[in-house]
C-alpha cells in the first residue's frame, strides 16, 4: 500500500442560503422588533412593550431551558416541569413575606438581599424536589413517552395539591420590594424597573449557560449526549449521572423562573406553573427540542409577540403564540435550531 | 502465549425477536490484530456491540483481562480500557473536531504527545481542528472516529468496518495508523470487508456465519487458502 498523497482538503464553499440558514432564526428577533415598531407607530409605547416582551421572554426561557435539555438528553417529556415553577414561586414568596421588613424599606441592599435569599431558597427546594421527581417518577418510565406524559401529569397534580395543603387554597398576593417598584422613564417611554431586572438576569443566565455548554467538559458531554447518547456512554461517561444533574439544574431554574414570574404578576397560585407550561412547551418546540439557543430565541419571540399583539389587537393575543408556533413549524418542522439526532 | 485480552464463551444475543448471536466463542490474543470476517448479516456488528454492552447478552460470558464483564454498564467497560469505533462512526456533528477529541479522553485532558501523533497520522483532522465535525467528509469523519477512540490509551479497540466506502488513499492512511496502534501494544478486534486490508493487518482471523464463529486461525492461512475462503464465506475473497 502507498501513503496518502499530499493534498490540502477543503470544504465546498457554502452558498449564501446555506450560510443564512443558521442565522435566520437569530434575525427573527430584531425583525419582529422592527415590525412591532412599524405596527405600533409611537416610539414610547413600542419601547415599553419591547422591554416588557423581552422580560417575559427571558422568564419563559429560564423555565424552558431545563425542559428542552431534559428532553434532548434522555428523550424524556416532563409535563411535571410546571410543578417546579409553582413550588419555586411559593417558597420564594414565603421567604419574601417572612423578610417583610427587608422588602418594605427603600434600601436597595436589603431589597436585593431578600430577593437573593428567596431565589436561593426556591432553587434549593426545587432542585432537591427535581432529584426526587427524577428518581421516583421519571426513572421508571425511561423510553416510554405515553407513560411519561401520564405519570408526569400525575406528579404535577400531586404537587399542586400539596401546595394547597401547605399554603392553603387561596392565591397569595405579593408586592415587589420597594426599590423594584415603579418605572424608569427614558425618552418618554416608561419601563418598569422590575422588567429591566428580569431582562438582565435572563441575559446573564443565558450567557452563563452558553459558557458552560461550550467551554466546559461537562457542557461538551451534555451537548454530545443530546446528539448521540449511546456514543457518549461508549466513550466512558455515565450519561445517567449527567442527566440527573441536568434534571436537577433544570428544576432549580424552573424554581427561579417561578419566583421571577410571581414577582412579575404580583400574585401566585398553585396552578401558575401549569399555565406557564403552554408557553414553555411552545418555546421548546419552536426552538428545536434539545437546543438551549433555540429556546432562547423562541422565548424572546413569544414574549415580544404576546406583548405587541396584546397592545395592537387584544382579542388576538390569545392566538398569537399558537399562530407563531404554527408558522414556524410550517417553515421548519423540527424547530428553528433543530438538534440533529444520530439515530 | 499469554492469556487472551478478551474471551467470549458461548455468547447469545437477541435483538427484538431475532436470535442474532447463537453461541459465539472467540478469543482475542493480547497485542494482536484479530479480524472478524463473514458475510453481511451474520452477527459481526452485534458481536462488537455485545462486547461493548450496547446489546446485552442473553447468555454466555465475556471475559476481559480474565474478569467477567458480561453485566457491566457500557461506560464502565469503556473506562476499563475498551475503545469503540461503531459502524456509523458516532461522530458528534454539532461539536468541533477538537471537542470530539476532548470527549475521547475520559480521564483528563488530551495528552499533547498523543495529539501530535494522531494529527501526524491523520493530518486532515489538524486542518479542520476547529470546524464542526458535521462538515467533514465521510473519510474525515471515519478518521475522527478512530482518532477519538485512540485519544487516550486503551487496551482493546473494537473497530467496525473503518474502511467502508473510503478512497484507497484514505484506507492506507487508516491501515498505517492501526499498525502504529498495534506497535504500541494495543489489541484490536477489527470487522473488515476489505480483504487487502484484512490481509495486511490481521494476525489472526475469525470467520462468522449464522451467529457463530465457524473458523478461527491465522490470517495468513486464510489469506492463502482460497478453498478455505470458498468454504467459509461462499466466495473467494481475492475476487473482490
Amino acid at each position: 500500500m502507498t501513503a496518502a498523497p499530499d493534498h490540502k482538503p477543503t470544504f465546498a464553499a457554502l452558498s449564501l442560503s446555506e450560510r443564512l440558514d443558521k442565522a435566520l432564526p437569530v434575525l427573527l428577533v430584531p425583525l419582529l422588533v422592527v415590525l412591532g415598531f412599524l405596527a405600533i407607530g409611537t416610539p414610547s409605547s413600542w419601547m415599553t412593550l419591547t422591554v416588557s416582551g423581552l422580560a417575559m421572554g427571558m422568564m419563559i426561557f429560564i423555565m424552558a431551558s431545563g425542559l428542552t435539555l431534559v428532553f434532548g438528553l434522555m428523550d424524556v417529556i416532563n409535563f411535571g416541569h410546571g410543578a417546579f415553577v409553582s413550588v419555586g414561586a411559593f417558597v420564594g414568596v414565603s421567604v419574601l413575606i417572612a423578610l417583610g421588613d427587608w422588602t418594605g424599606t427603600a434600601s436597595l441592599l436589603l431589597n436585593m438581599s431578600a430577593v437573593f435569599l428567596a431565589v436561593v431558597a426556591a432553587m434549593m427546594v426545587t432542585g432537591i424536589m427535581g432529584w426526587g421527581f427524577e428518581r421516583i417518577i421519571v426513572k421508571p418510565v425511561y423510553g416510554a413517552h405515553l407513560k411519561q406524559i401520564l405519570v408526569t401529569v400525575g406528579g404535577l397534580i400531586v404537587v399542586e395539591q400539596l401546595i394547597h395543603v401547605v399554603w392553603g387554597p387561596d392565591e397569595i398576593y405579593i408586592t415587589r420590594p420597594e426599590t423594584l417598584k415603579g418605572a424608569i422613564t427614558f425618552a418618554g417611554a416608561a419601563m418598569e424597573k422590575y422588567r429591566l431586572l428580569a431582562v438582565a438576569i435572563g441575559l446573564v443566565l443565558f450567557i452563563a449557560m452558553r459558557m458552560v455548554l461550550r467551554r466546559t467538559k461537562i457542557g461538551l458531554i451534555v451537548r454530545a449526549g443530546v446528539e448521540n447518547g449511546p456514543m457518549v456512554e461508549a466513550l466512558g461517561y455515565r450519561l445517567r449521572m449527567v442527566f440527573i444533574g441536568v434534571f436537577v439544574a433544570g428544576s432549580a431554574l424552573a424554581g427561579l423562573g417561578g419566583v421571577m414570574w410571581g414577582l412579575y404578576q404580583e400574585v401566585i397560585t398553585a396552578g401558575m406553573g401549569e399555565k406557564m407550561m403552554v408557553l414553555v412547551f411552545i418555546v421548546a418546540i419552536i426552538g428545536g427540542l434539545g437546543s438551549v439557543e433555540g429556546a432562547f430565541i423562541g422565548a424572546l419571540l413569544v414574549g415580544l409577540m404576546q406583548n405587541y399583539v396584546a397592545f395592537l389587537e387584544p382579542k388576538l393575543a390569545l392566538v398569537s403564540n399558537i399562530a407563531l408556533m404554527t408558522a414556524i413549524l410550517m417553515w421548519r418542522p423540527q424547530g428553528m435550531l433543530p438538534v440533529v439526532k444520530a439515530k | 502465549m499469554s492469556e487472551p485480552i478478551l474471551t467470549l464463551n458461548n455468547l447469545y444475543t437477541d435483538i427484538a425477536q431475532y436470535h442474532i448471536l447463537q453461541g459465539v466463542d472467540l478469543q482475542v490474543p493480547r497485542g494482536q490484530v484479530t479480524m472478524l470476517l463473514g458475510r453481511n448479516g451474520v452477527g459481526k456488528t452485534t458481536t462488537l456491540k455485545t462486547i461493548m454492552g450496547q446489546w446485552t447478552a442473553k447468555s454466555g460470558v465475556i471475559l476481559y483481562n480474565g474478569q467477567d464483564m458480561t453485566q457491566m454498564p457500557v461506560s464502565a467497560r469503556a473506562r476499563a480500557g475498551v475503545g469503540f469505533v461503531p459502524e456509523d462512526m458516532g461522530i458528534f456533528r454539532d461539536l468541533t473536531v477538537e471537542e470530539n477529541m476532548i470527549l475521547g479522553c475520559t480521564s483528563g485532558p488530551l495528552d499533547p504527545k498523543r495529539k501530535d501523533w494522531l494529527l501526524g497520522a491523520f493530518p486532515a483532522l489538524g486542518t479542520f481542528w476547529h470546524s464542526e465535525a458535521g462538515n467533514l467528509s465521510g473519510g474525515q469523519k471515519q478518521m475522527l472516529s478512530i482518532a477519538r477512540a485512540m485519544a487516550e490509551e486503551r487496551q482493546l479497540y473494537l473497530i467496525d468496518e473503518p474502511t467502508k466506502g473510503l478512497a484507497p488513499a484514505i484506507v492506507s492512511t487508516m491501515a498505517q495508523a492501526l499498525r502504529e496502534l498495534k506497535a504500541q501494544g494495543a489489541s484490536i478486534l477489527l470487522v473488515e470487508q476489505n480483504f487487502s486490508v484484512a490481509k495486511a493487518l490481521g494476525d489472526t482471523a475469525a470467520v462468522m456465519d449464522d451467529g457463530r464463529v465457524i473458523w478461527n486461525g491465522d490470517m495468513a492461512e486464510l489469506a492463502t487458502n482460497s478453498d478455505l475462503q470458498e468454504r467459509l464465506m461462499g466466495l473467494s475473497m481475492e475476487a473482490h
